[in-house]
């Protein structure tokens, strides 16, 4: 049973300084699985989940799930694209979100070490977090957001400044995440991770959502012209 | 020329002596100087926590008050303290004028601004790169500043250290306030001005040389902290 889902969005849009982000959007949203919001860059991606998140400011419209805001926000997790690493070990940093639950540290340090492993990152578990690689550092950022069992998981270009295997392991960790139960809503400009991953698809285009389709539909034919483009690979702007 | 050797060898006998008055100074100054660091530090390091996640209204003016207070002279925090603790001021009747607690006091006044100038600086660096991730865990106020104290700490050493500097070296506050009492509120500072005017040059300067040290020690630990937190060895 879900306390989050279905989320209704209706007309949301943020600006700044007067520039409209995103919006206005409307969107009903009760995939299971992982849903991909695709676009070039600038097209609001970032601000869009941002926004679903509760995180940046919501300047007209609604955005409602099914339950109140408090109990959304701590049903969620946000891995950011560039990964915010805690000056702390990859141990403590795993930990944090139990933590400040109030989970008594060694149980904490329990769960930690079991995430630790299931993501390939126990051979560093007494490290510092901010210097491991960039791949290790995301692997870290999503185990911590996964280790509170959220519902629903933002990731926000994942992959976006990683090579082959580090985005092939966190692929992985994604889709177990995914058979696990958890929701995903995650941003991506590679079309490639589009194929690989999704099972809805939101084409964000100049802060709108210019196509809201199943994977298979969006694949089988985009509608618009723009979203036929950029799955070819042409640029568009 | 001559003096000034001389001096220079009977301070080195004093202090490889561990000369009993030297150290009862030498000391005296410490536990001063740490008392009031860490009531310092007390007020210093949650205030900059405060200033460093919360925006309210006043945040700029406060720092800007800080930042000023930094480059308070001494002398004047101890006349304001000294007129607050005399017989006749607000709180003449605790009978603290000249003794080692109204030294702490106006030391504790001088450090505070500075380490809390310092730590609110480093804090606010460390709350730029955590606010995205804090703000969407939902953390509580309380706990945001404790994870930045926390995770800071190195910083915040810095900070209490160079609190510790300029305690230790100064000497305008607790000269009025502590009187400068033979055993009771003579301090390494006031020692070696009360010893210099007395043309006691070997006291004065060895007096001089524990200062230097211990000057040179904060110095050197806030230059290895700094440099092991920059090679990200915490
Ligand atoms: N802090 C900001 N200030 C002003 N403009 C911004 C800010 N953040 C994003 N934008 C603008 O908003 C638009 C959408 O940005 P973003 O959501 O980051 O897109 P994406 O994640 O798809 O690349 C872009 O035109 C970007 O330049
Ligand atoms: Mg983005």
């Amino acid at each position: 049973m879900s306390a989050l889902f279905p989320l209704s969005v209706r007309g949301a849009t943020t600006r700044r300084r007067g520039k409209v982000l995103v919006g206005p959007v409307d969107l009903d949203l009760d995939t299971e699985g992982i849903t991909v919001v695709v676009g070039p860059n600038g097209a609001g991606k970032t601000s869009l989940m941002r926004l679903l998140h509760g995180t940046a400011r919501l300047h007209a419209g609604t955005i409602n799930w099914a339950c109140d805001v408090k109990t959304a926000r701590n049903a969620q997790a946000f891995v950011f694209q560039r990964p915010v690493m805690l000056r702390r070990s990859v141990w403590e940093n795993l930990a944090y979100p139990l933590v400040i639950r109030g989970v008594p540290r060694r149980e904490a340090k329990a769960r930690a070490l079991d995430w630790a492993k299931r993501v390939g990152l126990a051979g560093m578990f007494d490290r510092p977090a901010p210097v491991l690689s960039g791949g290790e550092q995301q692997k870290l950022a999503i185990a911590r957001a996964l280790i509170s069992e959220p519902e629903l998981i933002f990731l926000d270009e994942p992959c976006a400044s990683l090579e082959g295997r580090a985005t092939r392991e966190i692929e992985e960790i994604l889709m177990a995440a995914r058979d696990a139960g958890t929701r995903l809503l995650l941003s991506t400009h590679d079309m490639g991770q589009v194929r690989r991953l999704a099972d809805r698809v939101l084409f964000l285009l100049a802060g709108r959502v210019h196509e809201d389709a199943s994977a298979s539909e969006f694949f089988a034919g985009p509608n618009t012209r723009e979203a036929k483009a950029f799955v070819k690979g042409d640029i568009v702007e | 020329m001559v003096d000034l050797w001389e001096g220079l060898t009977q301070a080195f006998w004093l202090i490889v002596s561990l000369d009993a008055e030297l150290a009862e100074i030498a000391l005296r100054s410490l536990r001063i100087t740490f008392t009031a660091l860490a009531l310092a530090c007390l007020i210093a390091l949650p205030l900059a926590a405060l200033l460093a996640v919360r925006r309210f209204r006043l945040r700029r003016t406060v720092i800007a008050i800080m930042n000023a207070l930094m480059g308070l002279p001494p002398v004047v925090v101890g006349l304001v303290v000294y007129v607050l603790l005399s017989r006749s001021g607000p709180f003449g009747a605790l009978g603290l004028l000249f003794t080692p607690t109204a030294m702490i006091i106006a030391q504790m006044i001088v450090i505070v601004p500075l380490v809390a100038s310092i730590a609110q600086q480093s804090l606010r660096e460390l709350w730029h790169e955590y606010h995205d991730l804090l703000i969407s865990m939902n953390v509580s106020q309380g706990q945001k500043m404790r994870t930045l104290l926390w995770d800071a700490r190195r910083a915040l050493l810095t900070a209490a250290l160079a609190g510790f500097g300029r305690g230790i070296g100064e000497v305008g506050a607790i000269m009025i306030v502590g009187g400068n009492i033979d055993n009771v509120t003579r301090v390494l500072t006031t020692a070696i001005a009360l010893e210099t005017g007395k043309g006691e040059f070997a006291l004065a300067l060895a007096l001089g040389f524990v200062l230097i040290a211990l000057a040179i020690s904060v110095n050197l630990a806030i230059h290895w902290i700094s440099q092991t937190e920059r090679e990200g060895r915490w």
